[in-house]
């Protein structure tokens, strides 16, 4: 499926990514860069992202970490002289990449990420408590135990205020239609599946 | 009362500066009536407010006087200043247009002598260098203005500075009672060459003009190398009067950017690469220039020019457009932020003064006209026969260098000939 595209990245970006028919359009200024809060902790700034699509340096820029830094302030897309949502091209690289099974492995927007999806998935509302959990002992049992008696007085201070319940633990709350949920979820994937030619 | 004479056989041209000035000289030169309407006191437009020319670096003041020349002999050419355009009625051949003289309090017996500027204490900002100075509230516009008379600003009459400007003047040329006029006449052919406008960089805020005074736009570093300038042509930097020697450029400063101007301006890239020269003409090998541009635009012959500023050693070129402008608070050095394209690399650069190139917009808009001017999407009028005989000229229709906008102009005084020829064989 990928293989067909293989000579020709900025193609596959255009038809797979979401708003990827928008990268042909960067006129390398540089602004997306510069403006960057995080812009010095990515390995290649958007634009430069934007240039290895042109160059066809596929297994680089689907392996890259740098998509997953992006914060969503949107600073780029405000500044950007020819209007690219440099934020959405982003996140959409960064998904596509996670569809392959390209995405660099314990990267930890991308872990949170799939985290909090699959959270949502299972009961249509996010259960925090579990999500804050997960987080805490994604490092494994020693850590979480660590940061949970780190976190120990917010959470206490939460369930005093009633913002946390701590009942959340057991099934917790969630909309009232499962199945339809799950359902739609289903479906939702199949018709975008079908769309991106994922098997 | 001002009289003006006019016909349906006259040709109309809004707009003294040089593309305004060539329309009406041309037509002139073939025999038709012209009415060359300026709102400013005298002719020249921003061509006058320019140091040097590009390619061949020669003053303006040469090209004025010419234009000049042949307007004082042509007696087919009738100046209005203070003059604005407020409403065009009819259609082609037959157009009528309304025009509004605001008071110079200064008549035609002035000769220049300047007694009235002595006498005056109040000063004004010197909007002739983009109020980088002030001028005295009796003043000449330029040096080279023409009609060659003072004019008093709004600001002072009433006051006793009027009436010591009053008593000053042997030649009875001042008169407090001038009041605003309006007249109408007709004209077969409009021009419209109302020019451009720097593009407003207080609108660019990552780059900080308005809030940083080291941070200039392209328009008044030319008002700092000329002599006739706030600084006497001694190229120094707003903040602390210190000698600007390391000075940035920044290209497409509202330029070629969705939010600000649509459009490439065209002219700034050749601006700056002059503007490198004024730099090196003021400092020697002790000046350096860096140009962060996105990607040089010398358009066609000026590729020479391009070349030879990049054989000469002080000066840089960084391929980036800049993404943000600090300034040190206590040295009053500016700091450019952002990644150079070549190679993404991370800079923060100190420079004593950074320069704007600034983008052109049309200043089009303003008056009642008869029906709605075709103009393309940054507003620049376009050659459209839905037009009708009202024809853009120089900047008002299209971005253009100083050549280009006198060719435009000649091209729409060839135009307008049509159009009165027309007229004047249906009239016989």
């Amino acid at each position: 499926m990928s293989e067909k595209y293989h000579n020709n990245f900025l193609k596959e970006v255009e038809e797979m990514v979401e708003e990827g028919e928008w990268v042909k359009m960067c006129m390398q200024c540089g602004v997306c860069a510069g403006s960057c809060p995080l812009g010095p902790h990515w390995a290649h700034p958007p634009q430069e992202i934007f240039m290895m699509i042109r160059a066809g340096k596929r297994e680089e820029v689907l392996r890259s970490d740098s998509m997953w830094m992006c914060t969503s302030c949107y600073n780029c897309v405000v500044r950007c002289p020819r209007k690219l949502p440099i934020t959405h091209i982003m996140h959409g690289l960064a998904n596509y990449a996670h569809r392959l099974g390209l995405s660099p492995k314990n990267q930890p927007t991308q872990q949170f990420a799939t985290l909090f999806w699959n959270n949502l998935a299972q009961t249509g509302r996010v259960n925090e408590l579990k999500l804050s959990l997960g987080i805490y002992f994604k490092d494994g049992f020693a850590q979480g135990v660590k940061n949970a008696m780190a976190m120990q007085s917010v959470g206490l201070g939460m369930v005093k205020a009633k913002r946390l319940n701590p009942m959340e633990l057991f099934g917790g709350h969630g909309v009232k239609d499962k199945t339809g949920f799950h359902a739609m979820l289903k479906k939702a994937k199949e018709i975008e599946d079908r769309r991106k030619n994922f098997a | 009362m001002t009289d003006v004479i006019a016909t349906n056989q006259t040709i109309l041209v809004v707009g003294g500066g040089i593309s305004g000035m060539t329309a009406a000289l041309e037509a002139a030169e073939c025999g038709k009536n012209v009415v060359l309407v300026e709102k400013n006191p005298a002719l020249g437009g921003r061509v006058s407010q320019l140091y040097r020319y590009f390619p061949k670096l020669c003053h303006p003041t040469c090209g004025l006087e010419i234009n000049l020349r042949r307007l004082k002999q042509n007696p087919r050419i009738r100046v209005l200043t203070m003059a604005e355009v407020t409403a065009i009625t009819g259609g082609e051949g037959d157009y009528s247009a309304t025009v509004k003289l605001a008071p110079r309090y200064v008549n035609e017996n002035c000769t220049a002598c300047g007694e009235c500027s002595k006498a005056v204490d109040a000063e004004v900002l010197d909007a002739f260098n983009y109020n980088l100075g002030k001028t005295k509230a009796a003043y000449l516009p330029h040096k080279m203005a023409y009609p060659q008379r003072y004019v008093l600003d709004p600001s002072i009459i009433g006051t006793a500075d009027a009436d010591k400007a009053k008593a000053a003047c042997k030649y009875g040329a001042i008169d407090l009672d001038m009041k605003e006029e309006t007249v109408q006449f007709k004209a077969g052919a409009v021009i419209w060459a109302t020019g451009w406008k720097p593009y407003d960089a207080a609108k660019i805020q990552p780059y900080g003009y308005g809030r940083f005074s080291n941070v200039i736009t392209s328009v008044e570093f030319e008002r700092l190398a000329d002599i006739h300038g706030p600084t006497k042509g001694k190229i120094l930097r707003p903040s602390d009067g210190k000698e600007a020697k390391n000075i940035a450029f920044i290209q497409c400063a509202g330029s070629r950017d969705e939010n600000h101007l649509r459009h490439c301006s065209r002219i700034c890239c050749m601006a700056s690469l002059k503007q490198t020269n004024y730099v090196r003409e003021a400092y020697g090998d002790a000046g350096k220039s860096t140009i962060y541009y996105i990607d040089i635009r010398a358009i066609d012959r000026f590729e020479d020019f391009y070349q030879k500023v990049l054989k000469d050693p002080t000066v840089s070129f960084i391929k980036s457009k800049v993404a943000k402008v600090t300034q040190d608070e206590k040295s009053g050095d500016v700091i450019l932020h952002g990644v150079n394209t070549e190679g993404y690399h991370r800079y923060a650069t100190p420079h004593d003064l950074v320069v704007l190139a600034v983008g052109m917009e049309p200043s089009v808009t303003g008056a009642n006209l008869p029906a709605e001017i075709v103009s393309d999407s940054s507003g620049f009028i376009e050659a459209d026969p839905a037009n009708h005989a009202f024809f853009g000229a120089g900047c008002a229709s299209n971005p253009l260098d100083v050549n280009r906008a006198v060719q435009s102009a000649t091209a729409s005084a060839l135009r307008a000939i049509q159009v009165v020829n027309r007229v004047a064989r249906v009239e016989g």
